[in-house]
């Protein structure tokens, strides 16, 4: 013990202070060293804007080289996935976003096998995190898991519609939904005040479970607890989106420009980008953990359960196993049958010869 | 699909502009022109009829549009959210009003499809309507070939099918290609690119290029087609218009206060979106085309080439079975409409007792 080391270990101002209230200050150096990883998925019929909102919710070009299916191409196409992944840096906050797009979903004349693709990505990303859990290095795990889903529906419509309504409910224990309501400069206040009701009312019909932020704590301030109140109500979020500056009251703003006037992206009283670019990077944490929590817990309990076979076969395993176990027993049973007369013969055969030949027929 | 046979107008072979008849000299003023006003007179009195389709996916505005354009409540729109749920099969209504103009009578029908394209599945949504149009077609033909015939037929033929495009910007979807295929071989089609708020002028631009382009990859002959143009006048008006069709539309059917005017529109937080105003949006074209210059036109081309292709086809099949190759199904019998058609000759002297009643 040198002499230096008591002057590094005196006890801080208050008695009874341990220090452990630096730990979050500790688990935050870390984190932003790590940097974060989240998956973020777009599925709605083509021609909704979903590209353009996600390049102006990230002030990207993730597709710059994007080039629109023509008619023809589109009738012979099925769904398909796109994963474009780009590093973004913020005040030395490193996110790693990937974005998964299902271009083709919703363009069929029969749209029946749409999704299907669609669960089976999810599930392989799953399957990826479940074997690389259960693996020996589990050092630098990649968490490519679908943590949110952005499901755009068509402003056009009277609410939901049936496609909307199966895809939703087939995906809803698998991944976080966030309904949005794409291209909202077409509706006037009435009109997507009278949507968002239908949905909502409609989402609660059909019992689909879609991603609900979690109530501010009670010791969070009044300002937090306000947001997070507004941002309950305003679900499902009806957003517009661009990435041109246009010049409106003076100043450069991100919108639209039409004849008759002037569509703000960041204007709250225009629609509710803001509110869903809030909503996604204060819950940002929160939507991994559920992901984490709740939905990759379900898959895991189900994948082991199975045990590594399909879930086809599972009832027939059952059945066979039986008739095996049956079909083994009774063999045993002759064999031991057979052992059996066996020795009765040896014991006849020993007592007595005279006897043994008089059995013999 | 039966080629497509055009039987030429037969109002072109009788037309005095023609090469074989020379005009004669006139040696003073006779008062042939008396007979348009004549003309004038009669239908007038008579009144006129106009059955128009619309064709769209729910929520398009088809029902604000029919209110926007004969600037009643033809319609009673059914705004969203007062559950009304959409319907599991494809269901066509029809709505007859009579509208009347500085005297002039319109007895104006609308068939409206909701349903159509809402489903998962989506396959054959378009036969239910071709099979209302053919019926339409058989009931005409029906009257036509009676022995005593009525003096006027009642026209129940839809002679336009407004066809609604969502406007996503792209291009047209499968399933729009599909319909206008099989639909502008048996009826007039004229697409529209509905809610039209939702693009900028460019966007408007680049995809109404894109749907021309991909109308004629596919073949699928609009109204108005190249192959009626009468004369050069025609050409000229009509090209004109095949340049801007589909049409941008928007349909409103709340008046706005705007400078000082009461005007048709759509208010929003950033402007008012007028109706009429050519530069916000071309419900004025849509207008002048289905009411103002082509309604006639609509009316002719349907009782002279998509009536007589009917026509044609059915009277070569009436001595074969009654479902031959070229034939259509019709939508599932309800207790009003058409049952089978029963081969009937085609010499129209023969007294036959299956031309008596349905």
């Amino acid at each position: 013990m040198s002499k230096q080391q008591p002057a590094q270990f005196i006890n801080p101002e208050t008695p009874g202070y341990v220090g452990f209230a630096n730990l979050p200050n500790q688990v935050h150096r870390k984190s932003v060293k790590k940097g974060f990883e989240f998956t973020l998925m777009v599925v709605g019929e083509s021609g909704l804007g979903k590209s353009t909102l996600i390049n102006s919710l990230f002030l990207t070009d993730l597709y710059p080289e994007r080039v629109i299916p023509g008619a023809a191409e589109k009738i012979e196409r099925t769904v398909q996935i796109e994963a474009s992944t780009v590093e973004i840096e913020e005040r030395g906050v490193k996110l790693r976003l990937t974005v998964v797009d299902t271009p083709g979903y919703g363009d069929a004349i029969n749209c029946r096998d749409c999704f299907k693709t669609i669960i089976s990505y999810i599930d392989e990303q799953f399957e990826r995190y479940l074997h690389d859990e259960s693996g020996l290095n589990r050092r630098h795990i990649v968490d490519n898991r679908v943590h949110c889903c952005f499901y755009f529906i068509s402003p056009f419509g009277h609410g939901l519609k049936p496609l909307d309504v199966a895809f939703m409910k087939a995906i809803h224990n698998k991944v976080n939904i966030v309904p949005v309501i794409a291209k909202a400069d077409t509706l006037t206040l009435k009109e997507r005040e009278r949507l968002k009701k239908r949905i909502l009312d409609e989402i609660e019909e059909h019992n689909i479970k879609i991603y609900h932020l979690p109530d501010a704590e009670s010791d969070e301030d009044e300002d937090f607890k306000e947001q997070t109140r507004l941002l309950k109500a305003s679900i499902p979020f009806s957003v517009v989106g661009s990435n041109q500056l246009i010049e409106a009251k003076g100043k450069k703003v991100r919108g639209r420009l039409y004849p008759w006037g002037v569509v703000e992206v960041e204007n709250p009283e225009h629609n509710d980008f803001l509110k869903l670019r809030t909503m996604l990077i204060t819950h940002m944490q929160d939507l991994q953990e559920v992901t984490q929590d709740l939905h990759y817990e379900n898959f895991r309990s189900e994948r082991l359960k199975r045990g590594g076979r399909k879930v086809e076969n599972e009832d027939m395993n059952k059945d066979q196993i039986l008739l095996e176990k049956e079909a083994e027993l009774r063999r045993m049973q002759e064999m031991i049958a057979r052992m059996q007369a066996q020795m009765q013969l040896q014991m006849q055969g020993g007592d007595g010869d005279g006897g043994a030949l008089g059995h013999h027929v | 699909m039966d080629p497509l046979r055009r039987s030429p107008s037969p109002c072109s072979s009788s037309r005095p502009s023609s090469p074989s008849t020379p005009p004669c000299e006139m040696l003073g003023p006779v008062g042939i022109e008396a007979v348009l006003d004549q003309l004038k007179i009669k239908a007038m009195k008579m009144g006129f009829e106009f059955n128009i389709m619309v064709v769209g996916q729910s929520g398009l505005g088809k029902s604000t549009m029919v209110n926007t354009l004969f600037k009643s409540k033809v319609w009673k729109s059914n705004p969203p959210g007062l559950g009304v749920p959409t319907p599991q099969t494809l269901q066509l209504h029809s709505v007859t009003h009579v509208i009347e103009e500085k005297g002039v009578k319109l007895k104006l029908t609308v068939t409206d499809t909701p349903g159509f394209g809402d489903q998962i599945n989506n396959d054959k949504c378009w036969d239910p309507i071709l099979g209302y149009i053919n019926e339409q077609y058989e009931r005409y033909l029906q009257e036509e070939i009676l022995i005593t015939r009525q003096r006027h037929i009642p026209d129940t033929r839809v002679h336009c099918c407004v066809y609604f495009v969502p406007p996503t910007g792209h291009c047209l979807r499968p399933l729009d290609i599909e319909f206008l295929q099989r639909l502008c071989q048996t009826v007039n089609v004229v697409p529209v690119i509905a809610r039209a708020d939702s693009l900028t002028m460019e966007e408007r631009e680049a995809f109404r290029r894109r749907i021309q382009q991909n109308l004629r990859t596919h073949c699928i002959d609009i109204y108005p087609q190249k192959c009626f143009d009468e004369d050069i006048n025609d050409k000229i008006l009509n090209s004109k218009l095949r340049d801007r069709i589909p049409f941008a539309v928007v349909g409103a059917d709340r008046e706005h206060l705007v400078d000082g005017r009461c005007v048709l529109g759509r208010k929003t937080k950033w402007g008012i979106i007028e109706v009429e105003n050519m530069a916000h949006c071309e419900f004025p074209l849509l207008r002048d085309l289905l009411i103002r210059s082509h309604l006639q036109d609509l009316k002719d081309i349907t009782h002279n080439v998509h009536y007589e292709n009917y026509r044609v086809i059915r009277l070569n099949e009436s001595h074969l079975l009654p479902r031959g190759p070229g034939w259509v199904n019709l939508a599932p019998a309800s207790p009003g409409q058409l049952t089978s058609p029963r081969p009937f000759k085609v010499c129209r002297g023969a007294h036959d007792d299956s031309e008596d009643e349905f």
